[in-house]
C-alpha cells in the first residue's frame, strides 16, 4: 500500500486547449504549446510513495519537476487553481486522508501541510522568515499544529536543533544570520518539526558549497532513516538522487520518460535522455 | 469636499469668501448629528454586523470628517450615529476628558445632536475612548466606542492585508503566536505594552486598539458593548456583552496587566488604578500641551490640577516623588477624582452587585491583596 | 532464521532461466550491446558458486542482473523466498527494495561513498535501521572490522579518506554484515592484500557454513578455490561451462 499516490498529475500554466498535451512533452521536444502558448509544467505523471520510502525526481531545470514537488506538497495555496493562473488536474491519494487532496478545502490543506506533507522549499526565503529566531522559525510549525507550552515547545525546537545538527546556541539568533547549511537544516528542522508522513525536498542542495551539501544530505540521509520518514526529492543533481532515493523518476519536458530502482536508473538507463544525462555526468 | 453637495453659487476662487458665505449658516443644513442619514444607516449596519461575528472587522464606507483621520474619525462616525437626543455622552482620550480632542469631539455631538456631555463614567450612555476603558464598571445599558489606529492586531506580523485576511478566515494565528513566541525568548515573557492580540469568542484575533494590558482583561464577559471603529481603515469590530476575551499567552508565560510595585496616586491614593508616570520638571514648567499629544497624562493632570490648584502645588513640593522628580497618577482623570473625595470608592460602587469582575484590583480578593 | 526452512529444500534459491540483457546505446546511432546471452544455471541452498570468466565475458553483468540494477531484457531469476518464488527479472521495485533490505546483499569492488560517515558506521547503520540497537550494531560492525584486518584506528574516520584496500573491507563488512540470505559478491577481494584475503575467506566460509548463499566474482583462485562448491565459466556473453570447482583447471578459473 502506497503512502502517497498521484495520478495522472498535470499542471498547465496558461488557459489550456485541446492541443497542449499532444504538442508538448518529450516526443514534442518542448513544454510550451506552440497552439495556445500555454506551458505545460507537468503532464500524466504517475508516482507514488511508500511509508519510509525515498523518491527521486530528476530532470534539467524547466523539466517540471518543481512544478511536480509543489503539487505533491499541496504548496498550492488554493486548491484547484494554482498561483499565477496555473491549473492543476489529477488526483493525489494519500493514505491519511480520503479522497483526492488536491480538492480538500483550504483548512484541510493546511492541516495536511503542517502536520502530513512538509515542503523543505528550494529557495530558503519561501520556507523560512529570517527576521524570526531559528528557533522561531521550527516553532511555528509546533505553535500552528497547537502547541501552547512554551517550554515544550523550547525542548523540541531543542531536540530538533540536536537532531539536524544545528548549534543549539543559535537558537535565537536571527536566522538571517545563519550560514547558508544551517538555513538549510532550519527548513529541516521545521519540515520535521511535526512528525510528517512524507517530507518533498525541493533541490535542497541550491545555493551550497559542495563540503555543506555532502553534510546536509547526509543529515537528512540519517534523519529520514531514523525516523522513518518517506521522502520526494527532487533535484538535478544526480548525486543528490543517487545518495538518498531508493526509486528515480527522470523528467523531461513535464513528461516522466523513465522511472525504476535508482542504481538501476544511473547504471543501466533505458531512454535517450536518461542515457544522455547520465553520460553528461561521468 | 463633497462635491454633490457643494452649492453652485460658492465663488471657487476665492476661500475667503467661501468661508465667509457659510459662517452665517453656522450649522443651519447639517443633519441631526452632522451625519447624513446614509452614513448612519451604513454605520449601524455595520456595527450590527461586526456585534453578530464579534472580533470580525466589518468594512464599512466611512466618510471624510471634519478632521483629520487618526484623530478619532471613525470613534465620531459611530458615535454620531447611535446617539439619540436623550443620550449622554463621555469623551475620554488616553484616560482624561479635558484634552483638545476629547473637548472638541464633545462640542460637535452636542451642537449637531444636542446631547447632554459628562465626565462622569457612571452618567454616560455612550462613551467615545481612545486608548482607554475607564476603571469604574461599564453597564449593560452603556455602550464604549473605542477610536482604532490600526485594525489587524497580524499587522506586527505581516504587512500583507490580504495574507492577513485569509489568516483570520481560515483562524490561522501560526503566525503570531511566533511573534509571542520570540517575544518571550528576548524579554522571558511576553513583553507587549498595548495592542495586545487577543482571541474573541474562540475565533478571531482582535486589536482591542492600543489600550494597556491593564484593560485586556475588563473586555472580557462584560456587561457593556464594545464597538471598535477605525476611520482611516474603513473598519468597524465589536465585542458583544458577555463574549469571551481571551488575550493570547502560554500555557507557562501566562498574560500579565502591568504592575505598579509600591507606587499609588499621588493625587487621590489609589493603588488598584492603571498609574501614569509623570514628570514634574514638565509639569512644574506649566507646558501641558506638549504632552498631551504623547501620552495625554499631562494634559490630563493639567485639568485636575487646575481644579484644586493650591492642593496639587502642596502634594507636589511635599509628596513622596523620588528624586528624579517623578510621580505615579491615576490615568482615568475622572475616577481619580471621584477617589480624592472618597478614596475607598469601589469601582462598582454604582451597581446592586458586588465584586464585579472587572479588570486588576475589582474583586474583594484584589483589594484584599493590595491591603497587605 | 525460520524463513530457510519454508520452501521445500529441494527447489534451488535461485534459478537463473534463459537470461538476456541487451544495451541499446541511444547516443550511438542505437547501437546495440550483448551483455549477456541465454544464461542458465541454478544456485543451491548454502551453496558458493563462483562466476569466473574472462574481463568482458559478462561476469559483473550477471550480479548486476541477478541484483537488478541491471533490468533483464528477457528470462527469469527465480528467487525462492520465504513467502514463494519471486522472478527478480520482472518483479516490481518494491518487491526488489525489500528483497535488498532483507535477503539478499551486493557488493562490489567499488564503495558507493557515503560522505561523512566513520566506517564504523557504514557498516552499522544499516543493521540499525534494520532494528538492531545502535550499540549492538556497532559492536558487530566493530567485529566484522576487526576480523576484516581493518586497523582500529580508522574505525572512525571516514571511508573517503582510505586506501583501496580499507575501503574494500568496509565494504565487505557492510554487506555482509545483514546476514543476508543471498550475497552477490563482485570482486569484493580484488585490492586486499593476502592475509587479509585469508580472513575474508575465513569470514565467507563461516557465513556458508551458517546457510548464507553466496554468487561470487573472483579475481583471484586462490578464493575460488578456497571456498567455491561449483563454477559457472562465462564466455562471451553466455555460459561454457558449469560444473564442480574440482572439475576445472587452475586456468580455466584464473
Amino acid at each position: 500500500m502506497s503512502l502517497l499516490e498521484g495520478a495522472d498529475l498535470t499542471k498547465i500554466y496558461g488557459d489550456g486547449c485541446e492541443s497542449c498535451r499532444a504538442r508538448t512533452g518529450d516526443s514534442a521536444g518542448t513544454n510550451q504549446c506552440p497552439v495556445c502558448g500555454s506551458v505545460v509544467a507537468c503532464a500524466d505523471v504517475n508516482l507514488s510513495v511508500a511509508e519510509g520510502e525515498v523518491l527521486g525526481i530528476v530532470g534539467e531545470s524547466g523539466s517540471g519537476k518543481s512544478s511536480l514537488a509543489e503539487t505533491l506538497a499541496l504548496a498550492a495555496d488554493d486548491g484547484g487553481e494554482g498561483e499565477s493562473g496555473s491549473r492543476i488536474e489529477g488526483e493525489i491519494r494519500y493514505a491519511g486522508h480520503e479522497g483526492n487532496l488536491l480538492e480538500v478545502d483550504y483548512e484541510t490543506r493546511h492541516r495536511l501541510r503542517n502536520g502530513d506533507i512538509s515542503l523543505v522549499h528550494q529557495h530558503v526565503r519561501d520556507g523560512l522568515e529570517l527576521d524570526f529566531s531559528g528557533g522561531g522559525n521550527v516553532a511555528e510549525k509546533l505553535l500552528s499544529a497547537g502547541w501552547r507550552n512554551y517550554e515544550a515547545v523550547r525542548e523540541r525546537v531543542r531536540s530538533l536543533f540536536e537532531e539536524t545538527e544545528i548549534p543549539v546556541g543559535r537558537m535565537d539568533d536571527p536566522t538571517h544570520t545563519y550560514s547558508g547549511g544551517m538555513q538549510r537544516r532550519v527548513q529541516i528542522a521545521r519540515a520535521l518539526a511535526n512528525d510528517p508522513a512524507v517530507v518533498v525536498l525541493d533541490e535542497p542542495t541550491t545555493g551550497l558549497d559542495v563540503s555543506v551539501q555532502a553534510r546536509v544530505l547526509d543529515t537528512f540521509r540519517r534523519v529520514q532513516r531514523e525516523e522513518g520518514v518517506a521522502a520526494i526529492v527532487v533535484s538535478h543533481d544526480l548525486g543528490v538522487v543517487r545518495l538518498l532515493a531508493d526509486r528515480t523518476l527522470v523528467m523531461r519536458h513535464g513528461r516522466v520518460v523513465e522511472s525504476g530502482l535508482t542504481d538501476r536508473i544511473m547504471e543501466d538507463p533505458h531512454h535517450e535522455y536518461t542515457q544522455t544525462l547520465i553520460n553528461s555526468v561521468i | 469636499m463633497t462635491e454633490t453637495d457643494r452649492p453652485e453659487t460658492t465663488p471657487t476662487d476665492a476661500v475667503d469668501s467661501a468661508l465667509e458665505s457659510l459662517s452665517d449658516d453656522g450649522l443651519e443644513g447639517y443633519n441631526y448629528a452632522y451625519l447624513d442619514e446614509h452614513t448612519k444607516r451604513e454605520v449601524r449596519r455595520s456595527i450590527l454586523k461586526a456585534i453578530a461575528v464579534p472580533g470580525h472587522q466589518v468594512p464599512y464606507a466611512s466618510r471624510p470628517m471634519p478632521l483629520a483621520r487618526g484623530w478619532g474619525t471613525g470613534g465620531i462616525q459611530a458615535s454620531l450615529s447611535i446617539l439619540g437626543p436623550e443620550d449622554t455622552f463621555k469623551v475620554i482620550d488616553q484616560g482624561a476628558d479635558e484634552s483638545v480632542n476629547a473637548a472638541n469631539i464633545r462640542r460637535l455631538a452636542t451642537e449637531t445632536a444636542g446631547v447632554e456631555t459628562t465626565t462622569d463614567t457612571t452618567d454616560a450612555d455612550v462613551i467615545q475612548t481612545r486608548h482607554r476603558i475607564p476603571e469604574e464598571v461599564v453597564t449593560d445599558d452603556q455602550i464604549l466606542v473605542l477610536q482604532v489606529p490600526i485594525t489587524d492586531a497580524l499587522r506586527t506580523v505581516d504587512s500583507s492585508d490580504a495574507a492577513n485576511r485569509r489568516r483570520h478566515a481560515h483562524k490561522n494565528y501560526g503566525k503570531m503566536w511566533v511573534h509571542l513566541y520570540e517575544n518571550v525568548v528576548e524579554w522571558g515573557e511576553i513583553n507587549i505594552a498595548a495592542r495586545y492580540p487577543t482571541m474573541v469568542a474562540g475565533r478571531y484575533l482582535m486589536d482591542p486598539s492600543p489600550i494597556p494590558r491593564w484593560d485586556v482583561p475588563k473586555l472580557d464577559d462584560a456587561d457593556a458593548l464594545f464597538v471598535f471603529a477605525a476611520g482611516r481603515e474603513a473598519r468597524i469590530y465589536a465585542v458583544p456583552p458577555h463574549t469571551a476575551v481571551e488575550p493570547l499567552a502560554f500555557e507557562d508565560r501566562s498574560f500579565q496587566v502591568e504592575r505598579f510595585p509600591d507606587q499609588a496616586c499621588d493625587v487621590c491614593g489609589s493603588t488598584d488604578t492603571y498609574l501614569t508616570e509623570v514628570d514634574d520638571a514638565s509639569e512644574s514648567a506649566g507646558s501641558t500641551g506638549s504632552r498631551g499629544g504623547i501620552d495625554g497624562s499631562g494634559g490630563s493632570r493639567g485639568g485636575i490640577d487646575d481644579d484644586g490648584g493650591s492642593d496639587a502645588a502642596e502634594t507636589e513640593t511635599g509628596s513622596d516623588a523620588g528624586d528624579d522628580g517623578r510621580r505615579y497618577v491615576c490615568n482615568d482623570t475622572s475616577f481619580c477624582h471621584k477617589r480624592r473625595s472618597n478614596p475607598d470608592l469601589p469601582r462598582d460602587h454604582h451597581l446592586d452587585r458586588d465584586d464585579v469582575d472587572w479588570g486588576p484590583g475589582t474583586t474583594a480578593a484584589d483589594r484584599g491583596g493590595e491591603s497587605t | 532464521m525460520s524463513e530457510f526452512e519454508s520452501a521445500p529444500a529441494s527447489t534451488p534459491l535461485l534459478a537463473v532461466e534463459n537470461l538476456h540483457k541487451t544495451f541499446d546505446m541511444h547516443a550511438l546511432g542505437d547501437k546495440r550491446v550483448v551483455g549477456l546471452e541465454d544464461v542458465s544455471f541454478a544456485v543451491e541452498r548454502g551453496e558458493f558458486l563462483a562466476v569466473v570468466g574472462e574481463s568482458g565475458s559478462g561476469k559483473s553483468s550477471l550480479l548486476k542482473c541477478l541484483y537488478r540494477t541491471y533490468e533483464p531484457s528477457s528470462g527469469r531469476v527465480l528467487y525462492a523466498g520465504p513467502n514463494g518464488t519471486v522472478d527478480l527479472a520482472s518483479c516490481d521495485d518494491r518487491t526488489v527494495i525489500d528483497l535488498r533490505t532483507k535477503a539478499i546483499g551486493y557488493t562490489s569492488q567499488f564503495l558507493d561513498e557515503i560522505p561523512r560517515v566513520p566506517a564504523v558506521d557504514v557498516v552499522a547503520r544499516p543493521l540499525h535501521e534494520g532494528g538492531m540497537a545502535v550499540d549492538a550494531a556497532r559492536e558487530r560492525a566493530e567485529m566484522l572490522l576487526s576480523r576484516l584486518r581493518l586497523p582500529e584506528a580508522l574505525w572512525e574516520a571516514y571511508p573517503a579518506t582510505f586506501s583501496g584496500g580499507e575501503r574494500q573491507r568496509v565494504n565487505l563488512a557492510q554487506a555482509i554484515a545483514p546476514k543476508p540470505r543471498l550475497l552477490l559478491l563482485d570482486e569484493p577481494t580484488s585490492a586486499l592484500d593476502p592475509e587479509t584475503r585469508a580472513a575474508a575467506i575465513d569470514l565467507l566460509r563461516e557465513f556458508l557454513d551458517d546457510g548464507t548463499t553466496i554468487v561470487g566474482v573472483f579475481h583471484n583462485r586462490d578464493v575460488v578455490e578456497a571456498v567455491a562448491d561449483r563454477v559457472v565459466v562465462l564466455e562471451d556473453a553466455r555460459v561454457r561451462e558449469i560444473g564442480p570447482v574440482e572439475a576445472f583447471d587452475r586456468e580455466v578459473i584464473a
